[in-house]
């Protein structure tokens, strides 16, 4: 199993050294000189002659991607053009609300989809399995930024003055303010309070819970209560769905007639003997939309006045900031690949047949 | 040991001498689109303790299901409609959920045609072996990891201690097996039922996991349904027949008898077709024909449409009304016009 996960680790090298060269080519291929989307269309040739040197430009491009290659390892991702800050700093602040919507989201998706779909399969072609599969349809059709509508408006604004009203927008309300972990535990970040740490803190219930600030945990849940729902609706449905059919096909295979014939319970035969074998298509499905939602949701973002990845590349893309478009991209590719890692280590675990390969 | 499982044996004994399994009429429907699929159809047949019962017939004759409805397993869109399987006296379409599942794999174990797809791929056969045994011993003691080794051992598997924590796809089919009687055995039933066991496995292997099938009957004085379509498997085991055909049981009676001498044109055409070593024949002999739709059922006898017998005689009964098992020969039993019109 060890081994298993270690080969897969060497793999993965190869995979990112070619993500990093991808990003860092598609930026070169760019139709255009970098220096006058930059600078603007009047920028003069002694002018982009300076900024071409300043940033390396005139470098033969294998050099350049030797610097590149050797700044994205140090940590260095460029500066954005647009904010006028290292892509670093803006991802301290960007990735964390992402990645507290995603897994929130997929947390919604999995705890309640998962269950769904064992119960559809159990009691399959039952009005149950109906009524489930009719609501995983809409679910899987329901347009996002109008589920995220209807719930703001639902429990943001007509259910507002009851115990029931949930906040539609932000992360945290007004006035409120969680002490970044560090801080508390009196650790000497020595102003790197922006990397590591400063991610860590910025995923506001962790920190929360770090920290114990119950009533901060509380209010930063509830803010993500309702954005976690709309984007998790569509995941939820597809999990559902995946379950259902995974495991009405794993429930006639000859060992689960074997468990029913040792005399096991119903719940231990669908449990232990299906669920288990059932769960490889669904574990593949959670890897691949966890990636899809962390790789930013911007209409989710933008209904409940979330500024994550998804905002920022969005407005980086329209506003032509390749610095932080491409420094987004790697994240992410990097993101997916670690997923996958994991998605693929969960394979094993679930089934000892894939450990031998 | 040997004398502990002595005297286990004779106080499962009863005083009487009523049979351990009695399955009467017993009727299991299938209702699909096409129409109603009668898989079982009027079979009855006694199980004595101790004894290996031979049940043979075709592919899709109804031995499988027979076996599926004894211990209630029968999946949708199937139904057991009538019938009634006494189990030591006990009725078991009467028993509740839970009365079954107490039973399954406690007093009524079996074991399957394809070992390695019954035996679930992602967990350790030692596992899955003491799975049994914690569901029906589990409240009352503590299961040792131990007892998995041993019952490996019982079952002659080499190395056991290595082999319980092997997963089913890191064995052989005949070994596979051979777990499965393990698990079948672990709670040391009063009924193994045998479906196939060795159709899937090499035939040096099937003689060795036959042996054992039988060791183990005399070991600990089980009985045995042996569910099987090859003849020579049940003359080498069994000590008593059922042929089935279509659903219902067509001839019935000792091992010897049913060889020497069969009654119905069905088996005596299954007997005639198995290849003789050293006897040289230009064919080997066939039955004619295929067995009937269990849907689209013949009237009268099923297997008069292919029936040889029934031209040489020129029966007419037997496209009207189906026989009935009649007592052809003392402790022979046959459902055959043949016979029944002799009679009466």
């Amino acid at each position: 199993m060890a081994g298993f996960v270690a080969r897969r680790l060497t793999l993965a090298v190869p995979v990112l050294l070619g993500i990093v060269f991808v990003t860092f080519a598609l930026a070169r291929l760019l139709p255009g000189d970098p220096c006058r989307s930059t600078l603007g269309e009047k920028a003069t040739d002694e002018v982009c002659d300076a900024f071409n040197e300043r940033y390396g430009l005139n470098d033969p491009i294998p050099e350049q991607f030797r610097i590149y290659l050797r700044d994205a390892l140090n940590g260095n991702l460029g500066d954005s053009i647009k904010f006028g800050r290292p892509v670093t700093e803006l991802m301290v602040e960007r990735l964390p609300v992402t990645v507290e919507l995603s897994v929130y989201a997929m947390l919604f998706a999995v705890v309640i989809g998962i269950p769904l779909g064992i119960i559809s399969a159990y009691y399959h072609n039952s009005s149950i399995d109906v009524g489930t599969m009719i609501g995983a349809n809409i679910g899987v059709s329901m347009p996002v930024f109008w589920l995220g509508l209807m719930l703001s408006y639902f429990f943001g604004v007509m259910l507002k003055d009851t115990p029931l009203w949930l906040p539609p927008s932000g992360r945290l309300t007004a006035g409120t303010t969680i002490q970044p972990f560090y801080e508390v535990w009196g650790l000497d970040v020595n102003g790197d309070a922006l990397t590591l740490p400063g991610f860590i803190a910025n995923i506001n219930t962790l920190n929360a819970a770090l920290v114990g600030d119950w009533a901060g945990l509380r209010d930063a849940l509830r803010h993500m209560i309702l954005p976690a729902m709309a984007l998790g609706t569509i995941p939820l449905s597809i999990i559902a769905r995946m379950t259902r059919s995974s495991l009405l096909e794993v429930l006639g295979l000859n060992y689960i007639r074997t468990a029913r014939a040792k005399g096991a319970r119903e719940l231990v035969v669908v449990l232990r003997h299906g669920l288990r074998n059932a769960l490889l298509p669904v574990v593949t499905i959670i890897g691949l939309q966890l990636g899809t939602l962390l790789s930013g949701a911007v209409l989710t973002e933008t209904i409940f006045g979330l500024s994550g990845v998804g905002r920022i590349l969005y407005d980086s893309i329209t506003g032509r900031d390749y610095t932080v478009v491409q420094a987004f991209t790697l994240i992410i590719a990097v993101i997916f690949v670690f997923i996958n890692l994991i998605v693929d280590s969960l394979y094993a675990y679930l089934d000892p047949r894939i450990r031998l390969e | 040991m040997a004398a502990l499982k002595d005297t286990n044996r004779q106080n499962k004994q009863p005083a009487d001498d009523q049979p351990l399994l009695e399955v009467t009429d017993l009727r299991t429907y299938f209702f699909t689109r096409e129409g109603t699929v009668k898989a079982v159809d009027g079979v009855s047949l006694t199980v004595k303790r101790g004894e290996i019962r031979g049940i043979v017939g075709e592919s899709g004759c109804g031995k499988s299901m027979t076996a599926m409805s004894i211990l209630r397993l029968v999946d949708k869109p199937g139904k057991i409609v009538s019938g009634e399987i006494l189990f030591k006296g006990k009725n078991l379409l009467e028993n509740s959920t839970r009365e079954m599942t107490a039973l399954r794999g406690k007093q009524i174990s079996i074991i399957f045609q394809e070992p390695k797809s019954s035996l679930n791929p992602v967990l350790k056969v030692g596992s899955q072996l003491l799975e049994v045994l914690r569901i029906h011993q589990g409240s009352k003691r503590k299961i040792n990891r131990d007892e998995a080794v041993s019952l490996l051992r019982d079952v002659g598997i080499p190395d056991p201690q290595m082999r319980v924590s092997n997963y089913p796809h890191e064995m052989s089919g005949g070994m596979a097996q051979r777990v499965m009687i393990a698990m079948g055995m672990a709670c040391e039933p009063d009924l193994l039922i045998a479906d196939e066991p060795t159709t899937a496995l090499d035939v040096t292997i099937q003689a060795q996991v036959l042996d054992l099938i039988r060791n183990l009957r005399d070991e600990y004085g089980m009985a045995v349904m042996l569910i099987t379509h090859n003849m020579g498997i049940v003359a080498e085991m069994a000590d008593i027949v059922t042929v089935m055909y279509a659903g219902t049981a067509v001839e019935e009676a000792r091992t010897d008898d049913l060889f020497e001498a069969p009654l119905h044109p069905y088996t005596q055409g299954l007997i005639a077709s198995i290849p003789v070593m050293g006897k040289v024949k230009d064919r080997l002999e066939v039955i004619p024909g295929m067995v009937p739709s269990l849907i689209d059922m013949p009237p009268g006898c099923r297997f008069a449409p292919r029936c040889v017998a029934r031209v040489k005689h020129q029966l007419q009964q037997c496209e009207v009304e189906e026989p009935h098992m009649i007592e052809a020969k003392p402790n022979h039993y046959v459902r055959c016009w043949l016979y029944e019109s002799e009679e009466s």
